[in-house]
């Protein structure tokens, strides 16, 4: 019994480590908390949906489709709302404010257009059964989530730790002046930085889609109280950290709804933002990434 | 004349009732705004104050002076819990714990069977009414103009305006943050309590993300410039769906178009006048 939870708070922890650390790569680089990532999250879920039904295509040539479709949005409504924020240097509120906006916006939109009620994969996408080890049962779908998540985890971390890219990126998050007078182009990378954790967010929404087998257009607004959880328990900002936090995350829910009782199961993800904050502000790793007013 | 006036009154009592507390709540965040900060949790707290006051009254027959009490304690309380540690840091953290608290409202009411689960509380006895709601509302009106004029005042736009600076010049920023939040909290709260007991009915789905959005878009639309801007926003955000009955279906949409294009183009609302100082 508590192998089998194990492993079901693994997936789903790694589900949520892989949103969270496209989150908070957002919030590193641009230092602006975007809340459209939770529609990001919708979209990519819905192109895989559609493109499973419409298309017929099998879920792992799916993934990518949402994943794309979720990054050219979010390049696209990070150049509609925060261009203009950033030439002006607007307090990094002003720009919180905006994305909550056009977050209203998109879900009321997409509510409307979509419709609220849940929908689900075909279910040739869950056709490949199950692998039992002793008692633990283990099905296909399972482990493409967690192999999914976890290579699309690591290829960001040697992107951002390992390639030139990540290191103009890193530059760029460092100081994007001193960046541009080393000949980087800024913008080019904030539109890659977009690009890649609207991809992730995207990704994200498939692969929770499809372990809960539901969608709708506000998954992405249930998400984010866990995306804030954990980019706050791993320190804004820091990658390693939200990886591990939503693991951790992960494993506590499902523990507490196995265990204690499923409501609670709710509320583990803010109790351990606040505790955070009460006691450990700067996060997990606790490098001096949170900036103190 | 006189019948004519309670015509009205009759076919327009919600519409009333509704001004006067949406503009209590976008006071409520136009105090916390005024201090630099922001916070999502408005909803939240109206939420737990309309739950705090409407279950005195309903199960313990509280007057309606001790619900009105109690609805602005328990959300302030809670304020300081939530939103104390993040004071200190920069503005992002009590924004992320506020969202996150409306989340968490909205899941405890859900859940908490004594006070209705998902059917909410119904048969809220009728207190306060127009009176209640609009002197709670001249009241505050009055009483924030006359800190936004004094030297608090002046603290709170240096805050806003440029916070090391500010503390530069020796404005305690935790302290004031804190005052603003546990202020405002308390009257978000009484909002709560006073729209409870003119609607006979609450539920849990009424204080979540869109409410808390929609309340900032109240100040963001009228402005911050002094205390009457956010209640002309507030006023003009609750008549509009009335007026323009085909926007009501987009109201939400309208609400978050209107945030986007106040930050991007008017960031100073529809009301930029400052206010003459005294202090």
């Amino acid at each position: 019994m508590l192998e089998q939870q194990l492993v079901n708070g693994v997936v789903l922890g790694a589900t949520y480590a892989l949103f969270a650390i496209g989150f908070t790569l957002m919030f590193g680089v641009m230092g602006v908390i975007n809340l459209t990532y939770g529609v990001y999250f919708a979209l990519g879920a819905f192109a895989a949906l559609w493109s499973t039904q419409g298309l017929g295509l099998p879920i792992w040539a799916a993934l990518p489709v949402g994943a794309l479709i979720a990054g050219l949005i979010a390049v696209l409504l990070d150049t509609l709302l925060l261009t203009r924020l950033r030439k002006a240097k607007a307090p990094e509120l002003a720009s919180l404010m905006v994305t909550l906006g056009a977050t209203l916006f998109l879900y009321a939109g997409m509510a409307a257009a979509l419709g609220t009620e849940i929908r689900r994969f075909p279910a040739e996408v869950f056709s490949g059964g199950a692998y039992s080890l002793g008692d633990v049962r283990v099905g296909t779908t399972q482990i493409l989530i967690l192999a999914a998540a976890i290579v699309l985890m690591l290829a960001l971390l040697a992107l951002v730790r390992g390639s030139r890219i990540g290191l103009a990126i890193r530059a760029v998050a460092e100081n994007p002046d001193a960046a541009a007078l080393m000949g980087i182009n800024g913008a080019l990378m904030l539109r890659v930085v977009s690009f890649l954790s609207g991809a992730i967010g995207g990704a994200a929404g498939v692969l929770v889609g499809l372990n809960f087998n539901a969608i709708q257009p506000f998954m992405g607004e249930h998400m984010m109280l866990r995306g804030f959880a954990v980019i706050i328990v791993g320190g804004l900002g820091d990658l390693r950290g939200a990886l591990l936090a939503g693991l951790l995350l992960g494993l506590a829910e499902v523990l507490t709804a196995a265990y204690l009782s499923s409501t609670l199961k709710d509320m583990i993800a803010f109790a351990l933002l606040v505790a955070t904050l009460w006691f450990r502000p700067l996060g997990l790793f606790g490098r001096a990434a949170a900036k103190r007013a | 004349m006189w019948e004519a006036l309670d015509d009205f009154y009759w076919t327009y009592q919600s519409l009333i009732h509704g001004i006067g507390v949406n503009g209590i709540l976008a006071l409520s965040v136009y105090v916390v705004l005024a201090v630099g900060q922001l916070s999502l949790g408005q909803a939240a707290f109206m939420g737990v104050g309309a739950y705090t006051g409407a279950l005195l009254s309903v199960k313990f027959g509280a007057p309606f002076a001790v619900s009105m009490v109690a609805a602005a304690l328990v959300p302030a309380v809670l304020a300081l819990i939530v939103g104390g540690p993040t004071l200190r840091l920069t503005g992002v953290y009590l924004a992320i714990a506020t969202i996150g608290l409306g989340e968490i409202t909205r899941i405890v009411f859900l859940n908490w069977d004594y006070a209705g689960g998902a059917l909410g509380l119904s048969n809220i006895p009728e207190r306060g009414g127009v009176p209640a709601i609009y002197g709670t509302l001249a009241v505050l009106l009055v009483g924030l103009t006359l800190v936004a004029r004094s030297r608090v005042g002046r603290a709170m736009e240096a805050m806003r305006e440029d916070e090391a600076a500010a503390g530069v010049m020796g404005v305690n920023l935790p302290r004031y943050r804190l005052v603003a939040l546990v202020v405002s909290s308390a009257m978000a709260g009484v909002a709560g309590c006073l729209s409870a007991h003119v609607s006979s009915f609450i539920g849990p789905n009424e204080y979540g993300f869109e409410a808390a959005v929609t309340i900032l878009s109240y100040a963001l639309l009228g402005g911050i410039g002094s205390p009457l801007a956010p209640v002309l926003g507030s006023t003009i955000l609750t008549l509009l769906p009335e007026v323009l009955r085909p926007l009501a279906d987009f109201r939400l949409m309208v609400n978050g178009l209107i945030i986007v294009l106040a930050v991007l183009f008017m960031p100073r609302g529809i009301l930029p006048w400052r206010i003459a100082r005294t202090g």
